[in-house]
């Protein structure tokens, strides 16, 4: 609020109102965060709790008669056999995120320095293409992209015979496998959040320097990649999340082997122990731990990230 | 941990002989005659990203496509019959409509009260706190959601579910709203004396979307809350110096500023709803009459193996996002020149 609000008078009974509605409102606000926090905070203590208390009593229960354990965090990070192993799980969403997040960043911002600074025949169309892709939903691309990892592909034309277009490369079922997946699916929008960013970087410092005698690889390396690091950063911390919170991709390409990220096991767990409560809880927190610790670390980066996606999308 | 340093190892290594390579090639393309120096730079620039889309994205989505018009061995043309059957079967007719019910209950919820939040938060005390508490959910998974959510939901044997709590605390709630605590939230489409059609969205479905508005509101609130900030204040004074209550100037000034925001939001929260699968996957396995198409896909592709009529399912999500889209441009555009930016 500037000065001169705080000089302007309000007529009586208008501003009681006003005090009663952002009152009411502010009301309104407590009780949604509380039921929007419960349900969370609920699974985190029923996590603390032993087997026979979550399997009789709800968790509030805790408050009354407290018996606090670490049993369930030991037993699903157990690696002994018939135990879920959370923890391998864990790693192997690590092992997903880290190269997926880096590479389609990476490929991305090449790319976007294309679309901005280069003159080529047919960019703007080959950009529209790229935004267009977008919209297709990653369910149409899944399953031949999956055949490919299981088997290469291969195109029977009469006389010609039988020949192999793209070879297959024993990815089934593999981290690599996930994470290619997800570079794939995720390059049409790092390149567009990308260009945006690249292409409104001051012209006259490109230029100045392409004029200067700097080829393309000098100017990308030693201007635009500087330049580029608050997007480069948003970006990267959202498609971090987005990447490590998804479960198709991983259940798809992870197969039901040991290289399904830890969301994938989450869910298969959840079946197959649908009735171990106990357990869901202590794996359930061990999956969201990395999200909510990036979420509060980065939160500034973060939203940064979310609202160039949202206001400019 | 050992096993992690070698796979990023591996990665590293990986990604540094690709530059290589493609360094390699740049620094050759310096002895081309001129115009294929350009040239040839362009398509290195350009390279690994079209060729993952095209492998990745656009060749598999054209194969979809193609599959869905033939029988589940991809052997006899089929013309449209994958697509008539989704629409003739009770079950999957029930899916579509199940995802058409999270579109438009999961969004206008959404909107609504990532809008409240937004502007009742703005300017209060504990505004960040309160907003992070909101975002949450937004940052976990929406597979951990659904686990979360278990824990409401839950009916007997055991005796940890919140909802049925609430309802055992509630003198003379009939058995079928909850009472007693003896409800089966999830396994149960009716409620009280309503038993949904067979060709409608259950209650338990409602359940579901409740977990996805829970998940979806705070990116909203985030995205409102930034727009709210950006109104000029003048616009407010203005009309407040012209008699409107703060309500009014909500709704008179605020409301038609963030209108493009308020599209966009729409728009991610729609494709968002269309897409759902980790939920039901997560909670019901799409059982109990609250499968949605997404979730159907993938019943239908990988555990019925039907290769046809699940392509037709992956291009009927297709066929439902473009509108959308194409809706949200048309008024992202307009919403712009209202305001002028």
């Amino acid at each position: 609020m500037s000065a001169d609000t705080r000089t302007l008078q309000e007529p009586m009974g208008r501003s009681v109102s006003a005090a009663l509605t952002s009152r009411t409102g502010r009301w309104l606000v407590y009780m949604l965060v509380f039921l929007w926090t419960i349900p969370t905070f609920g699974t985190l203590v029923s996590s603390f709790r032993p087997e026979i208390d979550v399997k009789t009593t709800g968790w509030w229960t805790f408050f009354i008669r407290p018996h606090f354990t670490l049993a369930n965090y030991k037993r699903v990070l157990s690696s002994n056999p018939g135990d879920d192993n959370i923890g391998h799980f864990f790693l192997n969403s690590i092992r997903i995120t880290v190269p997926a997040t880096i590479l389609s960043v990476g490929i991305a911002l090449v790319a976007a320095y294309a679309f901005s600074w280069m003159k080529f025949k047919g960019r703007d169309w080959l950009f529209v293409g790229v935004v267009s892709l977008l919209m297709v939903p990653l369910q149409m691309a899944l399953v031949p992209l999956l055949r490919l990892f299981t088997g290469g592909a291969h195109v029977t034309l009469p006389w010609v015979g039988t020949h192999t277009i793209f070879p297959y490369l024993h990815l089934n079922n593999t981290v690599a496998a996930v994470w290619i997946a997800h570079i794939c699916f995720g390059l049409p929008f790092c390149i567009f959040i990308l260009t945006n960013f690249v292409g409104a970087l001051p012209r006259e410092v490109i230029e100045a320097a392409r004029v200067d005698g700097a080829g393309h690889g000098t100017v990308f390396a030693k201007l635009v990649v500087p330049l580029s690091v608050p997007a480069i950063a948003s970006l990267s911390i959202f498609q971090f999340m987005f990447i490590w919170n998804d479960y198709l991709i991983g259940k798809v390409f992870g197969g039901a082997g040991d290289n399904s990220p830890v969301t994938a096991k989450l869910a298969d767990v959840s079946g197959t122990r649908g009735q171990s409560y106990h357990l869901l809880t202590a794996s359930g927190m061990i999956s969201m731990i990395v999200p909510i610790c990036v979420f509060f670390a980065l939160q500034r980066y973060f939203v940064r990230g979310l609202l160039a996606g949202a206001v400019k999308g | 941990m050992g096993d992690l340093l070698t796979t990023l190892l591996v990665v590293l290594l990986g990604v540094g002989s690709l530059l290589a390579v493609l360094g390699g090639l740049y620094w050759i393309t310096r002895w081309l005659p001129g115009k294929w120096k350009e040239r040839s730079r362009v398509f290195l620039f350009l390279l690994p990203a079209t060729f993952l889309m095209i492998v990745g994205l656009v060749v598999p989505a054209i194969r979809t496509l193609f599959v869905s018009f033939y029988d589940d061995n991809t052997k006899k043309f089929k013309a449209f019959a994958n697509y008539s059957e989704i629409f003739q079967t009770a079950g999957t007719r029930l899916t579509v409509i199940n995802s058409l019910t999270w579109v438009v209950v999961g969004t206008s919820a959404t909107l609504i009260v990532g809008l409240i939040i937004a502007r009742f938060t703005d300017g209060m005390r504990g505004e960040k706190s309160a907003k992070s508490l909101i975002f949450i959910p937004g940052a976990i998974s929406l597979v951990g959601a659904g686990i979360i959510w278990k824990f409401v939901y839950a009916g007997p044997p055991f005796k940890l579910g919140l909802l049925n709590q609430v309802g055992k605390a509630i003198p003379g709630l009939p058995a079928s709203l909850g009472g007693h605590g003896n409800r089966n939230w999830l396994l149960e489409r009716g409620f009280g004396p309503f038993t949904p059609p067979a060709n409608a969205p259950g209650f338990n479905s409602m359940l579901l979307i409740v977990i996805f508005i829970w998940a979806s509101t705070g990116f909203a609130t985030v995205v409102f809350s930034a727009a709210i900030k950006g109104v000029p204040e003048t616009l407010i004074e203005a009309a407040r110096v012209d008699g409107a209550t703060k309500r009014q100037a909500f709704y008179k000034v605020t409301l038609p500023y963030i209108r493009a925001t308020i599209v966009t939001v729409a728009t991610t929260t729609i494709i968002g709803g269309l897409k759902a699968f980790d939920i039901v996957a997560a909670t019901t396995g799409g059982n109990f009459g609250t499968s949605t198409i997404a979730n159907e896909f993938y019943q239908v592709y990988f555990t019925q193996g039907r290769n046809g009529l699940g392509a037709a399912l992956a291009v009927l999500i297709f066929i439902l996002v473009v509108p959308v889209v194409v809706m949200n441009r048309r008024a992202q555009r307009r919403a712009e020149e209202m305001v002028g930016a």
